[in-house]
């Protein structure tokens, strides 16, 4: 799982019959100093969790667990919303 | 997931029997702000997708939970087209 902020929305009618109901969110995926790092993706949502906010989320055939696993045709979900930026903590190096 | 636009169509006639029936189309991943990125997919349709709309790609062993696609040796399908997206970075 990687840290990402949500920053837009998709609006899609036609699409697989499973994803019916879900909603698509934009995340920018970051490094560990929540810095933007990587290209954008589009995140299908299962924590509901809106723009602006802090949220993890885990990729491949995992991220369609929260859904029904065997139909949902997602490689990138959003499984939960961090508190705040400041809850996310790094150990000093030794 | 990534957005794409569909850039063409691949005609094939020998190929995995599994693959009978299904629509491949060239897609090219863009950026939030239109543009093209570097490289391109052969995807597999799942929702009647045609030329130059913006589409939904999901890639991995995901792909093959899209509609028609179960047991299929599939690494990359399009799931959804896309009406619009908006981005509003802070």
């Amino acid at each position: 799982m990687q840290l990402a902020r949500v920053i837009g929305t998709v609006v899609s009618t036609i699409k697989d019959e499973s994803l019916e109901g879900r909603k698509f969110l934009i995340v920018q995926t970051l490094d560990a100093d929540l810095q933007a790092k990587g290209k954008p993706q589009v995140a299908l949502d299962a924590a509901g969790a809106g723009i602006g906010e802090l949220v993890f989320w885990c990729r491949g055939k995992e991220a369609s667990f929260p859904f029904k696993r065997d139909s949902t045709p997602t490689d990138c979900t959003i499984v939960g919303i961090v508190d705040s930026d400041s809850h996310v903590f790094k150990f000093r190096n030794p | 997931m990534i957005i794409a636009r569909i850039l063409g169509t691949v005609v094939s006639t020998q190929k995995d029997e599994r693959l009978s029936g299904k629509k491949l189309l060239i897609v090219k991943p863009i950026n939030l702000d239109g543009t093209d990125q570097s490289g391109y997919v052969v995807a597999v349709d799942t929702v009647g997708a045609g030329y130059h709309e913006k589409v939904l790609v999901v890639a991995g062993s995901s792909a093959r939970l899209a509609e028609g696609n179960k047991d299929c040796p599939v690494d990359s399908a399009i799931v959804g087209i896309i009406d619009s997206f908006e981005v509003n970075k802070k």
